[in-house]
């Protein structure tokens, strides 16, 4: 066992190494998108709700917002973290079959990028409420709750994607498919811009079972207080670890027998 | 370092590589010839412990491959077909992440990659990104980094396919070098002039099984006489001037192109053919190679498939 988590960690080293490339659009793009979300539906869209309704759910707009779009963030970078590589790794370049012909095995590299993607998801989602502390939008006493609950989330959903990119037989929109038919729609119908229960009930089910909208009711209650009952907030951490659970053990055998066969 | 007893990979319904028996020594360059679609991947991943096999034994290096994959393969080295390396990093860069899955320090890896950046010809070439290299120099980048872990044994699929003549003589020649070194050396290919230049042993593989297995000059003085001729008189009218030819050599194959006449005496053969009249638009007298040994013993040429 000991053993086996040395391969993650040297796996993890490389895919490290790998995104160091990219680190300028990776800063970029961590510090870009909450200040360009902060900005204009924050503070743009907030001053109309705030001054006509006074905030949401009893805070305003913006406190409201904030862990919706940590959680978010959280979620979109891990999924990056994982498709990007391992349709790279399976079909582009081939990297794992080169991996899996040294001394690792295919649950070692699955978890090694799964591993990688964590500590990406760990730096967006850090730098990303530290904009949102600056904005005002979250307490500074918040960090350590709404990163490690955003971190969690990103984490659990990154595992499920890893999973099923694993899958993918032949890229063919993979990406741009989940991203604009997954993502998106993720994003928009999880209670992220307003509270779910407005949404109309025929649509309110895409909020249960997606994993933002789970992120971001415990993002809520550790961030201004929102009222959750404990067997909520207990649902929530189960059914986001049951994702991840899922996604670890299906990639562990489907990167193995993909490579071995 | 290398022992096969009935090694079988089936696919449902498909046989790849049908009970073949081998059996590689330290320090030998061993080949495996033939068509493509001969199973000799298939052979060579299972010899790579990335391919489990449907049946049969399989020693490398003392242990079984289905039980000691992860310790077997610390020890081989793997120059697949596709060159699968990572694009985006540095020609350094790229050995020194291979060198670190297998767990290997920094303080050995930045000598070892000088030493093998003088071996693969690219010191100039260090710090290039891996987009930047032709194909021959990505070919010997790949060997030099199935080479980072000190192997005991080197598995090549394939070499050379996809490389121009000049960039084959330069990998055939470090291959040569490392050979002289002591590494063993197991090579598919299906060029025979490779097979020939590359390995003292080899087996034919056909169909998923070894239809023949020796060093190459003796599959060559056992399967062909020793010269060649080889004359074309246009695709129409070859089978009906070797139909008139039939005396003169020991034997002769009609191919679709050519005529083939094996002979001990090319030279004087060729000079009979042509006292009789016929002038052939092409002719060649060679000595008899691989490619003779597999025609005989498949009625296929390497090219056909």
């Amino acid at each position: 066992m000991r053993g086996s988590w040395r391969g993650a960690t040297r796996v993890a080293e490389y895919r490290l190494r790998n995104m160091w490339k990219w680190r300028n659009s990776i800063i970029a793009f961590g510090l870009g998108n909450p200040v360009l979300y902060l900005a204009s539906v924050g503070l743009g869209v907030g001053l109309l709700v705030d001054t006509g309704s006074g905030g949401v759910d009893g805070v305003p707009y913006l406190v409201f917002l904030a862990p919706a779009l940590l959680a978010a963030a959280a979620i979109q970078g891990g999924q990056d973290e994982v498709t990007f590589p391992t349709i790279a790794g399976f079909i582009w370049e081939k990297l794992f079959f080169a991996m899996r012909a040294t001394s690792l095995t295919g649950g070692q590299i699955a978890d090694g990028v799964l591993l990688a993607a964590a500590l990406r998801v760990v730096f967006t989602t850090a730098v990303y409420w530290l904009v949102l502390a600056l904005f005002g939008a979250v307490e500074w006493t918040s960090a350590l709750p709404l990163i490690t609950v955003s971190t969690y989330a990103g984490l659990c959903w990154a595992a499920l994607m890893l999973a099923v990119a694993a899958n993918v037989k032949n890229e063919d929109g993979f990406l741009a498919f989940t991203w604009r038919l997954v993502i998106m729609p993720m994003f928009l119908f999880s209670g992220t811009f307003f509270p779910l229960s407005t949404l109309p009930l025929a649509l309110q089910w895409i909020g249960w079972i997606s994993p933002l909208w789970h992120a971001t009711q415990l993002g809520r209650w550790l961030s201004y207080g929102m009222p959750l009952e404990p067997w909520q907030a207990a649902l929530s951490v189960a059914y986001l670890l049951a994702m991840g659970v899922v996604g670890v053990v299906v990639a562990r055998r489907r990167f193995e027998r993909r490579l071995t066969s | 370092m290398i022992r096969a007893q009935g090694l079988t990979k089936r696919y449902d319904d498909f046989v790849a590589v049908d009970g073949i028996d081998f059996a590689v020594e330290r320090g030998e360059s061993f080949g495996i010839l033939g068509p493509n679609g001969a199973g000799k991947s298939t052979t060579m991943r299972m010899l790579g412990a990335t391919l489990q096999r449907t049946s049969g034994d399989l020693m490398i290096l003392g242990r079984d491959p289905a039980h000691e994959g992860p310790t077997i393969r610390a020890h081989l080295g793997v120059v697949p077909q596709q060159d699968n390396l990572d694009t985006e990093l540095t020609v350094t860069e790229n050995l020194y992440t291979y060198g670190r899955y297998f767990g290997l320090p920094k303080s050995y890896l930045m000598p070892r990659i000088d030493e093998l950046l003088a071996f693969a010809q690219l010191e100039d070439k260090r710090s290039a990104k891996v987009d930047a290299l032709s194909g021959g120099m990505k070919r010997r980048l790949t060997i030099a980094r199935g080479l980072v872990n000190e192997p005991s044994i080197l598995l090549l699929d394939e070499p050379t396919t996809g490389l121009d003549p000049q960039a084959r003589h330069v990998l055939w020649d470090r291959l040569f070098r490392l050979k002289e070194t002591g590494v063993t050396l197991v090579i598919t290919t299906h060029y025979m002039d490779e097979a020939e230049q590359l390995c003292e042993r080899l087996v034919v593989m056909d169909g998923g099984r070894i239809v023949a297995e020796g060093a190459p000059a003796a599959l060559i003085r056992e399967h062909s006489t020793r010269e060649v001729v080889e004359v074309r008189f246009g695709s129409d009218r070859n089978a009906e001037v070797a139909a008139q030819l039939g005396d003169i050599g020991e034997r002769l194959e009609v191919l679709p192109d050519r005529i083939l006449i094996y002979t001990d005496a090319g030279e004087a053969d060729l000079q009979r053919i042509v006292a009789r009249g016929f002038m052939p638009v092409t002719s060649l007298v060679r000595r008899a190679s691989l490619e003779d040994v597999f025609l005989r013993l498949t009625g296929r040429t390497l090219a056909d498939e």
